[in-house]
């Protein structure tokens, strides 16, 4: 079941409610390691995405990433804001003109967006930030779509790996960011960014699903 | 036109602090504050960063500066952003003292790339001479001089110069950024010292943080092959006051 623009707007408008939903849980999570203003950020970066896709509906799924990376950028303040928006460019690059995407074309878009987020941040795995998330999503979904799965099941099994690799940043020690101030203080609790990158991959794969559904009904 | 700077900084008012220094070393330089968020609040704005880029790049490109990791990252989406990426460097320096550094050398003419590096440069004045000192020393054993290379040509000698400031205000923050602006070109590596104090005369800040006032005797030192011409722009700048 390939993903069309109307399944990547309905994934992201799925990304920005779970934000909001998890606004607090994100700002309870950064204020033990960090400025506790990751989840306000997020939540009012994901709102003007929501605002922008109402206004501006885009025409194709890399038009749509652009769209969210630029807002991103404009709105969100603090350093998500050119992580994520570093991310979701990076990943409209890598789809180019493709109207939908299949499960390889997927693991591309990630790929690229979790090299710009290394890019970008100079962190790797293990230094207690978002790419604890990003790079076993990738992992995962490189084996999913190896095995021929489509786009749907690509995403769930990257949320699944996201979701396991923000859980193991509870017992990391930050390199990176304002939590690396903390030194062994940061230790015993999840990175606020892999988290909402956990929540955020998590989101699209639950409308993947039900676009899939969907779609099968129609 | 000069190059220019654009100081990024997680508060307003560091940034106009910072921009407030550097202009008064470097008068004819364009440096322009982007700090904190629209509405006041912490942070670094993409749109005010891209705005000051343009604002401060007049045809030679700017250079920008940081303070925190996260305005690194919106200084280098800002250039990505550019329509041609090479005519701004975001610079890995120390803020302050790498925005005096490069505001001095945008000052003395210096291209962009040279700007960048004078910043990236701007350590402490110790350590950046002593860094300066072992570069010489390894150009002096790579270059092959065929014919007459002299000690001098090589750099080799030592020129030195005791002078006594007779200007009112000392090697303070105008007399010192003119000092290590009058260096601007030469090649020379030239320390100037306050008694036991030593500080290298392309950092402005080392100069300023020697504290010589009127009537202090400083010796110069210079090495390199325009030692001598550095040593006597200095003394002419001495014998008139420091254009005070």
């Amino acid at each position: 079941m390939p993903c069309t623009t109307q399944d990547v707007i309905a994934a992201l408008c799925a990304g920005a409610k779970t934000i909001t939903e998890h606004r607090d849980e994100l700002v309870r999570l950064d204020r033990s390691i960090g400025d506790a203003d990751h989840g306000e950020n997020m939540d009012r970066g994901f709102r003007a995405v929501v605002a922008q896709l109402d206004s501006a509906p885009p025409e194709t799924p890399a038009a749509a990433l652009k769209l969210v990376g630029t807002t991103l950028i404009s709105s969100v303040g603090g350093a998500s804001g050119p992580l994520y928006g570093t991310a979701f460019l990076r990943a409209a690059s890598a789809l180019g003109e493709t109207a939908e995407l299949d499960g390889s074309v997927l693991v591309g878009a990630l790929q690229a967006g979790m090299e710009g987020v290394e890019a970008r941040g100079k962190a790797v795995t293990g230094d207690k930030t978002m790419i604890d998330a990003l790079s076993p999503a990738v992992e995962a979904a490189k084996a999913s779509a190896e095995s021929g799965a489509g786009a749907a099941t690509v995403l769930a099994a990257a949320a699944d790996a996201a979701h396991t690799g923000a859980e193991t940043t509870e017992s990391l020690v930050a390199r990176k960011g304002r939590a690396s101030y903390l030194g062994e203080r940061s230790a015993g609790h999840v990175d606020p960014g892999a988290r909402s990158t956990a929540l955020l991959l998590a989101a699209f794969a639950e409308a993947g699903e039900a676009g899939g559904a969907a779609g099968a009904a129609r | 036109m000069s190059v220019g700077l654009v100081i990024v900084a997680h508060s307003g008012r560091l940034a106009e602090g910072v921009v407030e220094l550097a202009a008064q070393m470097a008068p004819e330089v364009r440096v322009v504050a982007a700090g904190g968020l629209p509405d006041g609040a912490t942070g670094t704005d993409f749109e005010m960063v891209s705005a000051a880029l343009s604002d401060a790049d007049s045809g030679s490109g700017a250079v920008l500066l940081y303070d925190l990791g996260s305005a690194q990252m919106t200084a280098e989406l800002a250039v990505e952003s550019l329509g041609d990426p090479s005519s701004a460097i975001v610079a890995e320096a120390p803020l302050v003292e790498g925005a005096v550094a490069a505001a001095v050398a945008a000052q003395g003419g210096s291209g962009l790339e040279a700007v960048a590096r004078a910043a990236t440069d701007a350590v402490s004045a110790e350590s950046t001479g002593a860094e300066q000192a072992s570069e010489a020393t390894g150009a002096e054993q790579s270059s092959a001089h065929p014919v007459g290379a002299d000690e001098e040509a090589t750099g080799t000698a030592e020129v030195r110069e005791e002078l006594v400031l007779t200007n009112e205000i000392g090697l303070h923050a105008r007399p010192a950024a003119l000092l290590t602006r009058t260096l601007t070109g030469l090649e020379a590596t030239v320390t100037v010292s306050l008694g036991d104090t030593e500080a290298d005369a392309s950092s402005v800040l080392g100069v300023m943080g020697l504290g010589a006032r009127k009537g202090d005797r400083i010796v110069l030192r210079a090495t390199g092959r325009d030692a001598r011409q550095a040593v006597q722009r200095i003394v002419d700048l001495a014998a008139r006051g420091f254009d005070e």
